[in-house]
C-alpha cells in the first residue's frame, strides 16, 4: 500500500481510463474479494493514521481489479493512480497529507504487517467473542478472513471499560457520513455520566440531562430530522416499551425512505443501507437498541438489498414501504389479536390476575378478556423509580376492571390472593430466559414460592439468538439520578455524587430463569420457554 | 402529700408514654427506634415498681398486667413493649420465689418430666408479702436495663466473625443494629454493601449515607432489582421488628422477596436481632400481624380520577417463615431459628403469653 502520492500528469490519467475499463469487466465474486481486501487495508490504514479515507478507497476499487492472484505486487502501483485522483473528488483536504505519509513504509514491511495482522485475527478468533487489538467490535458485518463467521461480535455496548473499543466506536462515528458532506457534521459520542458501580462498569451509564442531540450542529445534515426526534424520544423516555420503540422506529424509516433519492451512480439496494447506518448508530448512542429494534432493522435491511438493480427508485420505495407496513401489521398488531385469542382461554372467571409494569401486549389481553365478559379482577404491581404501573392502572380502570394497586416490596402480601400471574416481556432469549423490565423475575421467584402460574406473552419477532445467564453482562443502566426523587421531593441521597463510596444503580432489564416460567403464549401458539431455539430455527428455515 | 402527688405524676407519665406510642406507629418509620421502646418502657415499669401502692406480688403484677393492657393495645405493632412488661413479670416470679425460700429450679418452666410427676398446677398466688421484694425487684430491673443498653455493641462485637474480606453483603431498609454491626466490621475488613431502599419510605437511603459516611462502599438499588443482583452477593444481613415464637420475623416489606432470593442462590440470611424484640406470638395467632399505613404513600391523591376506582395497599410488615433463615444474631451469642423456643421459655413464663 506505499502510494507515491504525488500527481504526476498525464500518465496517471493514462491508469486512471485503464483501471476503470478494467473495472467494468470484473465478475461479482472478484468485486467482493476485492471488497474484502479493501477492509483489511483500511483497517491497516486505521492503525497507521487516524485519517478516514473511505473515499480514496472507493476510487482504489475499480482500479485495484485489474490482477486478483498477485495481489500485493499489483496494488501499490493501481493505488497510486486513485490516490492522484483525489483532486477532482470533493474530499476533504485533510486527505492529502495522509496519502502523502504512505510512501515512508516500503512493500516489503507493509505485507509483512498484514500477514501478522491476519495471523492475530485467526488468534483472536480462536477465543470466542474475544477481541484482540485488530477486531473491530463496532462493525455488524461478518469478518473478512477464511474463518466460518461463527464466533459473533461483541457489540460495543458491553465493552464500555475497554478503551480501544471506545476509541474504535469514536472513529467509526466519525467515519459514518455520508459522502457529500464533510467531516464537521459527524455524529457525536455520547459520555458517561456519574460515578458507575463497579459489577456495570462495562456499561454505559447517560444522563438524561444531557440527551445527544445537544450535541448535534444546526442545521444537522447527516441525520434525517425524524430520526433527530426519534432519538430524542428515546433518550427522554417518551417513546417506552419495545412494542412502541419498534413501531415509531419502522415509521420514522418509512419517513426516511419517502425522503429518500439515489444519487446518481449508486444503487438504491446499496446506498440506501449505507445511509441507514448512521441513523442506527446515533439511535444506538441515544439509547441502546432492543432486541425487537434489532430484528426489525434486520429485517429492513434485507428488504432493501433485495431490491433487484432494475426496478425504479419510485417503485422500490413503494415496495418498501409496503414491506414495512405489512411487517408491523403481521409482526405486531395481528399477532397480538392471536396472542389474545389463546390468552382469554387461560382466563376463567372469577380469577385474580397480577400484572406488573406496563405491558402493551398484556394491556391488550386483559381489556380483550374484559369485552368477552370474562368476570377477574386485577392487581397492578408497580416499581420505583419509573412506576409505570400507574399507566397501565389508567387504562384497565379507563375500561372498567377492578383493580387494585401495590409496590413490588408488599407483593409477598398480595400473592395469596393471586390465581394467575401475566407477564410482558422484552426479548426471549435463545436459551430460554426472559429478558423483561427488572423486577419481573423476583415477581416469578415469588409466585413459584406461593405456587402460582405464570405466564408470559411474547411475540415471535421478540425472539433473539443472544444466550444470557445473569442480569449483569449485558443489560442498560439508566440515569441514577431518578433514584433521588420521592413523593416528597428529593432525599437525602440528593448530593450522593459528593460521597466518594456511594453509588446508585438503576437497572432497565433482568432475565427471569426459564424454571420460574410456566408457559409462553405466543402468535404460533403456547409453548414453554425452552422452546424458543425452535421457533428461531423454524422462523430462519422460513426466511 | 407524697402520696397522692406521687400517684399523679405516675399516672401522667403513663399517658405520655401511651400518646408517645399511639402517635409513634403513623407511619413513615418509627419516631423511636425499638431499643428505646424497649428502654422507656422497663424504666416506667420500674418506677410503677418504685411508686404505685401494691403490698403483695400479686398486687404488683396485677398492675403490672394492666397497664401493659393498656400500653400494647395503644400499638399493637410494638411487639418490645409487650415483650419488656413479660420480663418484668418473669423477674417478679423470680424474686417472689427467691424470697420465699424455693430454689429457682423448681419453678421452672414445665418439661415433660415435671408435667407427669409433678401432678397438678402449683397453686402459687403470690400473696404472701415480703418485704425486700421492692429493692429486690427493682435492682433486677436495673440489670436488665443495663443489658437493654448493651445489646447493640454486643451484636456489634460479633461482626468480624461473620464478614470476611472482599464481601458483597446485602441488606434492606434501615435498621441501627446492622448499621453498628457493619459499621464495626468496616474497621478492620474492606467489604461492599448493596442497600435496597425499600419503598415507599425509602429508609434505604439514610441507611446508605450513613455507611457511605463510614467509608463503607454502598451501592443503593432499587426494589425491583433485589432479585437480579442477588447472584453477586455473599451474604444477606438483615435486621428485624420482631422475631416470633416459631422463628419467624415479622419484619419491614420487602424482606420476605429478600429471603426467596437468597434461598434461590443458596446465600445465608443473617437477622441481627437483640433478646428483646424476641415475641411468644405466632404468625397467624392475631388479625393484627399486619399494619397498614396510607395508601397516599403508594398512589398520591394527585393521581385524581382513578384513585375511586382502585384498591389500593401499603403494609408495613412481611412475614418471613423461619426455614428461609440461616443464623440469628443476638446479644447473647448465634442462634438457629429453631433453638429460638427454647431462649423464649428462658424470658418468659408461660402464663404471661397472654398478658
Amino acid at each position: 500500500m506505499a502510494d507515491a502520492g504525488e500527481p504526476e500528469g498525464p500518465e496517471r490519467k493514462d491508469d486512471i481510463v485503464k483501471a476503470k475499463q478494467e473495472g467494468k469487466e470484473l465478475t461479482k465474486e472478484e468485486k467482493q474479494r476485492l471488497r474484502k481486501e479493501k477492509k483489511q487495508q483500511k483497517k491497516s490504514k486505521e492503525k497507521k493514521d487516524d485519517k478516514p479515507s473511505r473515499d480514496s478507497e472507493k476510487e482504489k476499487k475499480p482500479a485495484s481489479a485489474a490482477s486478483p492472484a498477485p495481489q500485493t505486487p499489483t496494488q501499490p502501483p493501481a493505488q497510486k493512480a486513485p490516490s492522484a485522483a483525489p483532486a477532482p473528488v470533493p474530499v476533504p483536504a485533510s486527505e492529502t497529507p495522509s496519502a502523502a505519509d504512505k510512501p515512508a513504509k516500503s512493500k516489503a514491511e507493509l505485507k509483512a504487517e498484514r500477514r501478522a495482522r491476519q495471523e492475530a485475527e485467526r488468534a483472536s478468533k480462536g477465543k470466542k467473542g474475544d477481541v484482540g487489538p485488530q477486531a473491530a467490535p463496532g462493525k455488524p458485518k461478518a469478518p473478512p478472513s477464511e474463518l466460518q463467521p461463527v464466533v459473533k461480535r461483541l457489540p460495543e455496548h458491553v465493552q464500555v471499560d475497554n478503551p480501544e473499543v471506545l476509541k474504535k466506536l469514536a472513529k467509526k462515528l466519525e467515519r459514518q457520513q455520508t459522502p457529500e458532506y464533510n467531516a464537521a457534521t459527524k455524529i457525536p459520542l455520547r459520555s458517561d455520566y456519574g460515578y458507575k458501580v463497579s459489577l456495570f462498569s462495562h456499561l454505559h451509564q447517560y444522563s438524561r440531562k444531557a440527551p445527544l442531540t445537544q450535541q448535534l450542529g444546526i442545521p444537522s445534515t447527516v441525520i434525517h430530522p425524524a430520526i433527530v426526534r426519534l432519538g430524542l424520544q428515546y433518550s427522554q423516555g417518551i417513546v417506552a416499551g419495545s412494542n412502541a420503540r419498534s413501531v415509531a422506529l419502522l415509521h420514522a424509516f418509512k419517513q426516511v425512505i419517502r425522503d429518500y433519492t439515489t444519487p446518481p451512480n449508486e444503487e438504491l439496494s446499496r446506498d440506501l443501507v449505507n445511509r441507514l447506518k448512521p441513523y442506527i448508530s446515533f439511535l444506538n448512542q441515544c439509547r441502546p437498541l432492543s432486541a425487537s429494534m434489532g430484528n426489525a432493522i434486520k429485517y429492513i435491511k434485507k428488504e432493501i438489498s433485495n431490491i433487484p438493480s432494475q426496478c425504479k427508485e419510485e417503485e422500490a420505495k413503494r415496495k418498501l414501504l409496503n414491506c414495512i407496513d405489512c411487517y408491523i401489521n403481521e409482526k405486531i398488531v395481528l399477532a397480538a389479536k392471536a396472542i389474545a385469542k389463546y390468552s382469554i382461554e387461560k382466563i376463567s372467571d372469577g380469577d385474580v390476575i397480577l400484572v406488573y409494569g406496563c405491558s402493551s401486549l398484556v394491556n391488550h389481553i386483559l381489556c380483550e378478556a374484559f369485552e368477552k365478559n370474562r368476570k377477574f379482577r386485577v392487581i397492578v404491581v408497580d416499581s420505583r423509580p419509573r412506576l409505570e404501573g400507574r399507566e397501565a392502572l389508567r387504562r384497565l380502570v379507563q375500561k372498567g376492571i377492578n383493580c387494585t394497586y401495590v409496590l413490588i416490596s408488599a407483593v409477598s402480601y398480595i400473592l395469596p390472593e393471586v390465581s394467575k400471574v401475566f407477564l410482558g416481556a422484552h426479548a426471549l432469549l435463545a436459551n430460554g430466559y426472559v429478558m423483561s423490565r427488572v423486577g419481573t423475575s423476583q415477581i416469578a421467584l415469588v409466585a413459584k414460592a406461593f405456587n402460582v402460574p405464570v405466564l408470559v406473552c411474547c411475540e415471535t419477532y421478540k425472539f433473539c439468538e443472544r444466550v444470557q445467564t445473569d442480569s449483569f453482562v449485558s443489560n442498560e443502566l439508566d440515569d441514577p439520578d431518578d433514584l433521588i426523587v420521592t413523593r416528597t421531593g428529593t432525599t437525602q441521597l440528593e448530593h450522593w455524587q459528593e460521597v466518594p463510596s456511594l453509588g446508585l444503580l438503576n437497572l432497565v432489564y433482568d432475565v427471569t430463569p426459564p424454571d420460574f416460567v410456566d408457559l409462553v403464549i405466543t402468535d404460533l401458539g403456547m409453548i414453554p420457554c425452552t422452546s424458543v431455539p425452535v421457533v428461531l430455527r423454524v422462523k430462519n428455515v422460513d426466511q | 402529700m407524697p402520696g397522692p402527688d406521687k400517684e399523679t405524676d405516675l399516672t401522667e407519665r403513663i399517658e405520655a408514654f401511651l400518646f408517645d406510642l399511639n402517635r409513634g406507629g403513623s407511619g413513615a418509620g418509627p419516631l423511636r427506634g425499638s431499643a428505646e421502646t424497649a428502654r422507656e418502657t422497663t424504666a416506667l415499669l420500674r418506677r410503677i415498681t418504685a411508686q404505685a401502692r401494691w403490698s403483695s406480688a400479686g398486687d404488683l403484677m396485677e398492675i403490672i398486667r394492666n397497664e401493659g393492657r393498656r400500653m400494647t393495645a395503644a400499638q399493637p405493632s410494638e411487639t418490645t413493649v409487650g415483650n419488656m412488661i413479660r420480663r418484668v413479670l418473669k423477674i417478679i416470679r423470680e424474686e417472689y420465689a427467691r424470697s420465699r425460700g424455693s430454689s429457682e429450679e423448681a419453678d421452672q418452666q414445665e418439661s415433660l418430666h415435671k408435667l407427669l410427676t409433678s401432678g397438678g398446677v402449683s397453686d402459687e398466688n403470690f400473696r404472701q408479702p415480703f418485704a425486700a421484694l421492692k429493692p429486690n425487684v427493682i435492682e433486677a430491673i436495673n440489670e436488665l436495663l443495663t443489658e437493654l443498653e448493651g445489646t447493640t455493641d454486643n451484636i456489634a462485637m460479633q461482626a468480624l466473625e461473620h464478614i470476611h474480606s472482599n464481601e458483597v453483603i446485602m441488606t434492606i431498609g434501615r435498621s441501627r443494629t446492622v448499621e453498628a454491626f457493619l459499621k464495626d466490621a468496616a474497621r478492620k475488613r474492606k467489604f461492599h454493601v448493596i442497600v435496597a431502599e425499600c419503598a415507599p419510605f425509602c429508609q434505604g437511603h439514610e441507611m446508605a449515607t450513613s455507611l457511605s459516611k463510614a467509608g463503607i462502599e454502598t451501592t443503593v438499588i432499587t426494589d425491583a432489582a433485589i432479585f437480579a443482583v442477588m447472584s453477586r452477593v455473599n451474604k444477606v444481613i438483615i435486621g428485624t421488628q420482631t422475631v416470633l415464637a416459631n422463628g419467624g420475623l415479622r419484619a419491614v416489606n420487602g424482606t420476605h422477596t429478600l429471603a426467596l432470593a437468597a434461598k434461590h442462590h443458596s446465600t445465608p440470611l443473617i437477622v441481627c436481632a437483640p433478646m428483646f424484640k424476641l415475641s411468644p406470638q405466632f404468625p397467624n395467632e392475631e388479625d393484627t400481624f399486619h399494619k397498614f399505613v396510607s395508601p397516599h404513600e403508594v398512589l398520591p391523591f394527585t393521581e385524581g380520577e382513578i384513585l375511586s376506582k382502585v384498591n389500593v395497599h401499603c403494609p408495613v410488615f412481611d412475614y418471613v417463615p423461619p426455614e428461609l433463615i440461616t443464623l440469628f444474631i443476638s446479644n447473647i451469642g448465634g442462634h438457629a431459628p429453631s433453638y429460638i423456643y427454647r431462649l423464649m421459655s428462658e424470658l418468659y413464663h408461660p402464663e404471661d403469653h397472654e398478658l
